[in-house]
């Protein structure tokens, strides 16, 4: 298909491979953000074609890892109730709760619905008129606008029966507290493409500036991903740290102001808890005052501190780029896609999910 | 969930206001319908980036050209440098 299949051109890549090896002369790690991008790097073989010097380390940007267990039991708890219709996207289902997760809830009698978009679930809103429809907003910047959009929809609707249990959280925020994380030691960022083409790119410049790290924002084919890694290492090697745009095809600078508009409508930026991380400040969205009837979280009196979350999972250490997901000593033993004990383990987007599925398909490849 | 994919917007299906549209867009042949409240401008046989429903992005064909053609330009920016060291 147009705009897919050029940038996967493996003639090109190795091309970009090449140039890599030839500038880079001393070692360098840098992170990708977003799960969408550790998917892409370990699924066409990337992490392993790249240099012995550069190493990449897969951060925080996976929704579904990042969503805090207190969350999950919210929406549990919900589907508790006969007259509600949970809707969420599909791979929030397997997420570990503290008790339960959400597939357990449905096979428990719970009517939990799995949609592709935020929209459906207010079109389910409508054809239940008598039951409480309510959306699972999770996502980063990227999802806002269509959560954001399905409110504005919903109100304009006059729907009394829609509303959202947001856990919206933010890029660059957990960028600067993973850089300003002693333990850490990133020398650049890819930035998030899809992110970027919401929020554009402004944010980037002060935290670019302030720790003096490259951040290059960057596509998800393998073609762009190399090239924003050689972006990167270009600047390491000559000691620049600037932000630069390898996605222009579709980030603009200013990114989609429209969109922006439409999420600063619905949403307050507010404090937000990081599953395996912590609280970040000013990190993530909370339905406005003026949106408060489509604010599940109020409509249904909904506050769950509770976070039992797994002792043995080491997610944290591995979203901060600390360790890698080999490096647990769960992986593949106790925590499997079909057992996940952490998050990182249940979405594709997960980095512990990617090295699994990544290493099953290499064994494979073996016999 | 974080994925977002590029199709070609075929056909406005519906328009309630200036911004409230929706239109089909053609992933490799599968068509979906999709809301353009995003994207404005977006106007059929352009390719648009859609996130769960939602067309969030133009692709900028121009802009496209440039990245396949990145390596050609830093080859060159590299003998430019060289020969200004010279
Ligand atoms: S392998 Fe499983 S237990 Fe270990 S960090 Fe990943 S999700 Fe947690």
């Amino acid at each position: 298909m147009k705009f897919i299949t050029e940038f996967r051109d493996a003639a090109l890549v190795k091309n970009y491979l090449d140039q890599l090896t030839e500038i880079t002369t001393r070692p360098w790690t840098i992170m990708e953000i977003c799960g969408g991008q550790t998917h892409s790097l370990v699924k066409n073989g990337i992490l392993e074609m790249l240099p012995k010097k550069i190493t990449m380390v897969h951060g925080p940007g996976c929704p579904v890892c990042v969503t805090p267990i207190g969350i999950i039991d919210e929406a549990v708890h919900l589907v508790k109730d006969e007259n509600v219709i949970l809707c969420s996207f599909g791979d929030m289902l397997r997420v570990p709760g503290s008790d339960k997760n959400l597939l357990e809830a449905k096979a428990n009698g719970g009517d939990v619905r799995i949609v592709y978009s935020p929209l459906e679930a207010v079109s389910i809103a409508q054809k239940n008129p008598h039951r409480q429809v309510v959306f699972f907003a999770v996502g980063f910047e990227t999802t806002a606008p269509a959560n954001a959009l399905s409110v504005v929809q919903a109100d304009k609707l006059g729907l009394k029966n829609y509303s959202i249990l947001a856990s919206h959280v933010l890029v660059p925020p957990a960028m600067e507290a993973i850089l300003a994380d002693p333990e850490t030691r990133i020398d650049a960022f890819l930035a998030a493409g899809h992110v970027c083409t919401i929020m554009g790119m402004e944010e980037y410049y002060p935290v670019a500036e302030k720790f003096h790290t490259p951040i290059v924002v960057t596509g998800f084919e393998p073609v762009d991903l190399l090239q924003g890694i050689l972006m990167a290492v270009r600047q390491l090697e000559s000691g620049i740290a600037k932000v630069e745009n390898q996605y222009a095809r579709v980030v603009l600078r200013e990114g989609n102001v429209l969109a922006q508009q439409t999420i600063h409508e619905v949403f307050d930026v507010a404090d937000r808890k990081w599953r395996g991380i912590g609280t970040i400040p000013m990190s993530g969205y909370e339905v406005k005052e003026s949106y408060k009837d489509f604010n599940a979280r109020r409509k249904f009196n909904l506050d769950f501190q509770a976070t039992k979350e797994n002792p043995e999972c080491i997610s944290g250490d591995i979203m901060k780029g600390l360790k890698k997901p080999i490096q647990c000593p769960m992986f593949g033993t106790k925590c499997k896609p079909e057992h996940p004990l952490g998050a990182p383990m249940v979405s594709s987007e997960g980095a512990c999910a990617a090295y699994y599925q990544y290493a099953e398909n290499k064994n494979l490849a073996e016999v | 969930m974080c994925l977002s994919i590029p199709g070609k917007l075929t056909a406005i299906t519906s328009q309630l206001d200036d911004t409230f549209r929706i239109g089909k867009v053609s992933f490799g042949g599968i068509l979906r319908d999709v809301n353009l409240s995003m994207v404005p401008t977006a106007a059929v046989g352009d390719y648009v980036l859609v996130h769960v429903g939602v067309a969030i992005g133009i692709i900028d064909e121009a802009e496209a050209h440039k990245t396949m053609e990145y390596l050609l330009k830093v080859e060159n920016l590299d003998e430019e440098l060289n020969s200004q060291d010279s």
